[in-house]
């Protein structure tokens, strides 16, 4: 059953020095209050397992919690580059980053492969490209009906998913609405998961009986940090800050500016420091 | 005649690539825009899919990531990411995909991965995200992209999804029996591969560009078909419509800080 604790207690007592670390959310409900307190909590030597690295992993890698990235698309959306991704793959600051890179198509089976317990994912991808002569993990298969070869990569079985979520219940029960992206799959691929929330409810009330729901006893922590996806967004609650996006830009091209602002606004920050992004006009 | 730019005719001769029957896998930035203009005029019933999980949508300002809430809002419905990879772009439902990149050769192989070296890179660029399957598994690719030496490259330092390979037999050879890139809009001309050799060539100019000025932006001496005509210009409409979504999508990304 997941207990419902305070970010910086579900932090330091789930997430350890040297894990396998997934915190997804596909543009949307990207957990950055988790983030925070991961940096805040100075944890190191992570290796970081996301589809689109995004301003939330550019601030990891920058801090120098990251050894190592498993990502498949590194950009700030519609931006252009994340210059902490870059300065640490080109020129090895704060420290040097060890990269494993995959499609999307890839990831994303790779996440399925572990959600289904699984060792490995197979699909039919990687054709032609130059990514499998730089990532010895993307191997082939031959299928044993019709001889085609496929694609394979290894399963993600992270040591800890960390996800954001507009609802849980008061069982623990979370409730993931709007751009679902690899949530579901990321938290049943893992160890352990902590799940932020906006809110905490009665009970869900009218929804589809298809709706994603998590239950209680597939998430380890529960916190309710109101706002805590901004940046990003929460369907339903609040928008995407394009603008801060565009911002990020100039705020992480330079070390010292970057550091500056980091220091500012999130290592004097608090997780509740984000319900003051909760008013924005709602998604 | 109603002046124009350069990116508009690039992205109005994209959007007329499209039909109205299409099932569309919408890359961001140039390939969106194009793709939603179609939507927005010629091509009303055309199918935009995102790779974010958001199928048949209709976003009334152009999304600044790939999974902006507008997408989500605006679809029939909204599936899991790997779904979307697994059942639609895998399960060969998607007719069209868009793709842009940094660097394209003549035979429309793409890189967005790296400049230089991949260990040791000049320019670590973002990377294939759905790209390398997108090439492969959508029944016919367009490309859209401005034409520069820098980008128009005789040798990719990386290729992040195929195109035509090196050339006729090589998709066949990897066992993929799509298309592949049959066109691809830039901001002077439209190209598309040779039915024979498979090397991109130029089949219309834009009003007013010269060859010389195509071939100054382009990395490998480029081929111009027989016959190559002029590009129709933008219509009234395709302009009007254009604008409209341009300065509805920058209200609403410059304001919501």
């Amino acid at each position: 059953m997941s207990t419902f604790l305070s970010l910086c207690d579900a932090v330091a007592a789930n997430l350890k020095d040297g894990d396998t670390v997934a915190m997804e959310g596909f543009t949307h409900l990207i957990p950055f209050a988790a983030a925070h307190e991961i940096i805040r909590q100075r944890k190191a030597h992570l290796t970081l397992v996301r589809m689109t690295p995004d301003l939330i992993y550019d601030q990891l890698i920058g801090m120098g919690a990251a050894d190592k990235l498993v990502f498949s698309w590194g950009g700030n959306p519609g931006v252009g580059s994340l210059h902490r991704l870059r300065d640490a793959v080109e020129k090895g600051w704060p420290r040097p980053l060890a990269i494993e890179e995959h499609s999307h198509a890839a990831m994303a089976n790779a996440y399925e492969a572990g959600a289904a317990n699984l060792p490995f994912a197979v699909f039919r991808g990687y054709k032609g490209v130059d990514l499998t002569k730089v990532n010895p993990n993307i191997r082939s298969v031959t299928c044993p009906y019709t001889g085609e070869v496929l694609a394979t990569v290894p399963a993600i079985r992270p040591d800890v998913t960390v996800i954001h979520a507009q609802r849980a219940d008061r069982d623990g029960n979370v409730m993931v609405e709007g751009i679902v992206g690899v949530q579901k799959e990321a938290v049943l691929a893992a160890k352990r998961a902590i799940v932020t929330v906006e809110e905490v409810v009665d009970d869900f009330g009218r929804r589809s009986p298809n709706a994603v729901i998590l239950p209680s006893w597939t998430v380890t922590a529960v916190s309710v940090v109101p706002g805590g996806a901004y940046p990003s967004y929460a369907h339903g609650y609040y928008k995407r800050a394009n603008a801060f996006y565009k911002a990020w830009d100039a705020i992480s091209r330079d070390r010292d500016t970057f550091r500056a602002w980091m220091s500012e606004n999130v290592l004097e920050k608090a997780p509740e420091d984000f319900a003051a992004f909760t008013g924005r006009q709602a998604a | 005649m109603t002046e124009y730019t350069p990116t508009e005719i690039m992205t109005i001769a994209a959007a007329r690539a499209l039909s109205n029957d299409d099932v569309c896998f919408v890359g961001i930035g140039a390939p969106s825009a194009a793709c939603n203009l179609a939507r927005l005029t010629h091509a009303p019933d055309i199918t935009l899919i995102y790779e974010s999980g958001t199928i048949d949508t209709k976003p009334n300002v152009l999304p600044l990531s790939i999974g902006d809430g507008e997408l989500c809002e605006t679809a029939l419905v909204t599936v899991s990411v790997p779904e979307m990879f697994r059942y639609w772009l895998q399960g060969g439902r998607i007719t069209v995909g868009f793709l842009g990149g940094a660097q394209i050769d003549r035979y429309a192989n793409l890189n967005t991965t790296v400049v230089g070296d991949y260990a040791k890179p000049k320019v670590r660029l973002p990377g294939g995200g759905g790209a390398p399957e997108i090439a492969t598994n959508c029944g016919e690719i367009f490309v859209t992209m401005p034409m520069s030496k820098r980008a128009f490259v005789d040798k990719l330092d990386f290729v992040t999804s195929l195109g035509h390979g090196s050339g006729p037999g090589s998709r066949a050879a990897l066992g993929i029996a799509t298309a592949g890139p049959t066109k691809v809009a830039t901001d002077l001309c439209v190209i598309e591969p040779d039915p024979a050799t498979r090397e991109l060539t130029v089949v219309s100019l834009h009003p007013g560009v010269t060859r010389e000025a195509i071939e100054a932006q382009c990395g490998w001496p480029l081929r111009f078909a027989d016959g190559a005509g002029e590009t129709p210009p933008p219509t009234e409409t395709e302009l009007k419509v254009l604008r409209g979504l341009q300065e509805r999508t920058a209200r609403a990304h410059g304001s919501d800080a």
